[in-house]
């Protein structure tokens, strides 16, 4: 039958597609791996032995717990201006029509569109002649850039969802501008802010290019992680950070992914 | 009596396009008033300068005597049955109700009461804790229609209401629909593109058409007695018969609309009209049969009884009516 | 008259703070538009693009070669410097090695996407989903570490090898010239390989998007009009497919181009654009040349978005 014949993929397309998800992610398994290798002085394969003793090192560092505290801070206030902005131009963009709405996304989008080290020493140099000193606000700045575009999609393509006959339908059932909204605009995008947010965490808590340009002496995590690339001193402890880092991104995402999936079938459903 | 609504040369223009243009309407109180007319002829935007959400760019709008053009749609008594129902995806379907009462401070359990009561209207009690997505097209239409009617309206707005509905549905809804009219006495406007549901609900029908109200009367009238050529197509797609027709039939103007089903095809009788013509095309409807007749280069349909004997493609046949139902129309 | 009974018609105006600003908003809804645009659009327009157009102005300047310093006067003199020999071959190579990365990740990321895209019911799908995105957002540099585990001489690539009794083609490949090197690690195939790694996930989805819009009856109607697998997928399902690619190679070309971690970490001692921006501003304090330098994506990435939209790969994004 034709219709079966669609169902199964051909074996050829099978295996590439497979091997294509193997590729993508057998190099995040071995950083799970290395984290309790013994070996200290090289990346050698296989370990020559397992052990938890580095999680217990990396614990008692300092400077290791001094960078993820910059991190998760800078991350949390970028993501909550971002959090304002993206969600502020993504109400004006589909709430009205205005001749400059084009213009407006090509902006949100620009600073990740171009390469990160454009933005970063874009900023770099306007901070310096300026006569600002780089300091933990100068990174904020920087990520908050950035991360507006993260929620500004998300909230955008669920702003497209509440479709403007709810809020027609809200403001002709008596509600006046502040309740429709509290009552229907906020409980239709909030699952797409909280998504959009967590992406917006995860991208500034990872970010590096930009960061090197706009932090002074701080080290927020990924500085950290990329001294340790370019000049390898503690290979155990960068192991068990990078499987940290692994995981603390993933929670956000898998987060992200299911309070959008969700919201998605409600709209299915609706339809 | 005040009007339920009255619109004075009312003009709402989008840049160059004028959606409505210099239009005067006046809808009775307690009346069924139906707006028809195709898509972009202005229909929708008047409903939409009712109900508020569109300001007029010229003329004057009453509401039960009170201007209403710079009022806010929360702050007028008129409320909207949306072509999409629009139910708020992420309440129950007593909330959705409800909501009208709920954002002007009435109290949980009244407005819970009187939510249970307006679904029991609509033939839906017991409903209230479902979620819109669970509900099918024809039960999301009656609870649309249950949360305008729970906030009393002045003046319901129906866009498009049956339009998402199939054939049986549509039929048995715009009963349901008429009586629940009569019952409440509530000023119904709807909006629709299908003239068989403007003329078998409204009292009264405005056509439109590129933002004109082209004629405006009760359901006979416009089916009866289209005033201009696109009444006559729009409404049941009527013969319209040229100058030179008129003149052969010794009826001096300008045009004039003559109904298929008004034509017998056959012999007249000795007060009865008639042209001669060639059959080009026929087709079988069931009740009726379609059959085009050439009369010197001009095309009448004729609707033919299914009983009648049906002429071949390409006999010569005598087209017979009453001077009565050949209505002279002011333009050509 | 009944009408005295029932409310009237239109109601007074609210009440309060709340009400009186809801009605001056309603009436005027220009001054809603500032109020929600005007926060990003300040943020983005001076920090952002002011920054931007700062940069830009700089490249216009020079450095004067004595003093070390700056000179506030136009002149091209910057961009002359950019395009002599030494520069112009960091160009070349960084818009060769886009180009090739860009290639190869279409090549694996298109059986990916399409079994997604046809294939992959319910929970697979789910699972297909998760398995592109997380890699897509898990964190840049550590998969940069992971690679770094994989490439070293004592990693699992020269085991793997070994294992295989393959070491001889490994120790081949690396005594190539140009794409060859002490070990993969210092060589511009291990550069290739990250780049294809960090970047590849970004072609998936485009792709997915674009496939999934094409019916499944159109391959059905390809093959029943007697057309071969491969046949259909030349003449239906690649040129349906080819303005997702476009659109995913719109970021994998842009991400390679300006990138300087991956090839500081793994590759040779040969500069790409995005290591010459960064030395350029940083030892050596050359902040024109380096501005000039961020011109090259600027113009490239430009080019290459006006082509883009003019193959209507904007639509699968």
């Amino acid at each position: 039958m034709r219709s079966d014949r669609s169902t199964t993929a051909p074996l050829g397309l099978k295996i590439a597609a497979i091997g294509g998800l193997a590729f993508l992610h057998i190099p995040i398994l071995l950083i799970f791996l290395y984290a309790f290798t013994t070996e200290e002085k090289s990346y050698q394969f296989p370990p020559p032995g397992l052990t938890l003793q580095w999680f217990a090192v990396t614990w008692n560092r300092p400077d290791v717990w001094a960078a993820l505290t910059l991190s998760v801070k800078v991350a949390t206030i970028a993501t909550a201006i971002a959090l304002v902005l993206g969600t502020l131009c993504a109400a004006a963009v589909s709430q009205t029509r205005f001749f400059g709405r084009e213009t407006i996304s090509l902006l949100v989008i620009l600073p990740i569109a171009l390469p990160g080290i454009i933005t970063g020493i874009a900023l770099r140099s306007a901070f310096s002649m300026a006569d600002i000193p780089f300091s933990f606000w100068t990174i904020v700045l920087g990520h908050a850039t950035f991360c507006i575009v993260v929620v500004y999609n998300n909230a955008v393509a669920r702003f497209r969802r509440v479709s403007g006959s709810l809020i027609e339908a809200s403001m002709d059932l008596g509600a006046d501008g502040f309740q429709t909204f509290r009552h229907i605009i906020l409980p239709n995008i909030g699952t797409a802010l909280l998504a959009g947010g967590m992406l917006a965490f995860a991208l500034s808590f990872d970010e590096v290019i930009v960061t090197t340009f706009t932090g002074g002496q701080q080290s927020t995590l990924p500085i950290w992680m990329l001294e340790e690339l370019i000049r390898p001193r503690q290979r155990p402890v960068t192991n068990v950070v990078a499987m940290v880092v692994m995981l603390v991104t993933f929670l956000p995402i898998l987060a992200a992914y299911y309070l959008t999936r969700d919201g998605d079938q409600i709209a299915g459903a609706g339809k | 009596m005040t009007a339920a609504v009255l619109f004075e040369n009312v003009s709402r223009h989008f840049g160059a396009v004028k959606a409505v243009d210099a239009v005067d309407l006046e809808i009775a109180a307690g009346e069924f008033f139906a707006m028809l007319g195709p898509s972009g002829s202005g229909k929708t935007t008047c409903l939409r300068l009712m109900a508020g959400f569109e300001q007029p760019t010229g003329g004057h709008i009453e509401i039960f005597g009170e201007t209403a053009e710079g009022v806010p749609p929360y702050r007028r008594s008129v409320n909207t049955v949306f072509q999409d129902y629009a139910l708020f995806p992420h309440l129950s379907i007593l909330d959705n109700v409800a909501y009208g009462l709920m954002v002007k401070g009435v109290g949980k359990d009244e407005r819970r009461k009187a939510a249970e009561d307006a679904l029991a209207m609509v033939k839906l009690p017991g409903y209230g804790q479902r979620r819109p997505g669970q509900l099918s097209g024809g039960q999301r239409q009656r609870v649309a229609l249950a949360r305008a009617l729970v906030n009393k309206p002045k003046v319901l707005l129906l866009d498009e209401p049956l339009g998402a509905l199939d054939l049986k549905l549509r039929e048995q809804m715009q009963e349901e629909l008429k009586s629940l009219q009569k019952s409440l006495g509530i000023t119904f406007v709807f909006v629709t593109h299908d003239q068989g549901e403007a003329l078998s609900m409204a009292d009264r029908i405005a056509v439109f058409n590129d933002g004109k109200i082209q004629q405006l009367g009760t359901p006979e009238d416009i089916y009866k007695r289209p005033q201009t050529r696109f009444v006559a197509d729009f409404v049941g797609s009527s013969n319209v018969l040229s100058s030179a027709i008129c003149a052969r039939l010794g009826v001096p103007a300008k045009a004039a609309s003559l109904r298929p089903e008004a034509i017998a095809i056959g012999t007249s009788w000795a007060e009865q009209l008639s042209l001669p013509g060639t059959v080009t095309a026929r087709s079988f409807l069931g009740a009726t049969n379609r059959v085009s007749v050439d009369c010197n280069g001009e095309k009448i349909i004729v609707a033919s009884p299914a009983a009648m004997p049906v002429p071949e493609i390409g006999a010569d046949v005598q087209l017979a009516f009453s001077r009565n139902d050949l209505h002279l129309m002011e333009e050509a | 008259m009944s009408a005295l009974a029932t409310p009237a018609a239109i109601m007074p105006n609210r009440p309060g703070l709340t009400g009186r600003i809801s009605d001056f908003l309603w009436k005027h809804p220009h001054v809603l538009l500032v109020i929600l645009l005007g926060p990003p659009v300040l943020w983005l327009g001076i920090i952002y693009l002011g920054s931007l157009f700062a940069l830009l102005l700089q490249s216009f300047f020079s450095i004067d070669d004595f003093s070390g310093l700056i000179s506030y006067e136009f002149t091209l003199s910057t961009y002359k410097q950019l395009l002599s020999d030494a520069n112009f071959d960091i160009i070349v190579r960084t818009i060769t090695m886009a180009a090739v990365v860009t290639i190869f990740s279409a090549l694996i990321a298109f059986p990916i996407a399409y079994y997604a895209a046809r294939y992959a019911k319910g929970k697979w799908k789910a699972v297909f989903y998760l398995g592109i995105m997380l890699p897509l957002w898990s964190s840049y540099l550590v998969k940069i570490y992971a690679w770094k585990l994989i490439l070293a001489k004592e990693g699992i690539l020269t085991w793997a090898f070994t294992k295989l009794h393959l070491l001889w083609l490994l120790d081949g490949w690396l005594s190539l010239p140009i794409i060859g090197g002490n070990s993969l690690s210092v060589s511009y195939t291990g550069t290739f390989l990250v780049f294809v790694y960090v970047w590849m996930p970004f072609m998936i989805l485009p792709i997915q998007a674009a496939l999934e819009r094409v019916p499944g009856n159109l391959i059905e109607a390809s093959s029943d009009l007697g057309g071969t697998p491969q046949q259909t997928f030349r003449h239906v399902l690649f040129p349906l497919a080819l303005p997702g690619i476009v659109a995913g190679s719109i970021f994998t070309f842009s991400l390679t181009l300006g990138d300087y971690i991956i090839p500081q970490i793994v590759g040779s001692s040969r500069l790409f654009i995005g290591q010459a921006v960064y030395a350029q501003q940083g030892t050596a304090g050359n902040i024109p040349l380096a501005a000039a330098f961020t011109v090259v994506p600027i113009v490239i990435m430009g080019l290459y978005l006006w082509m883009a939209k003019r193959m209507g790969a904007f639509d699968a994004l």
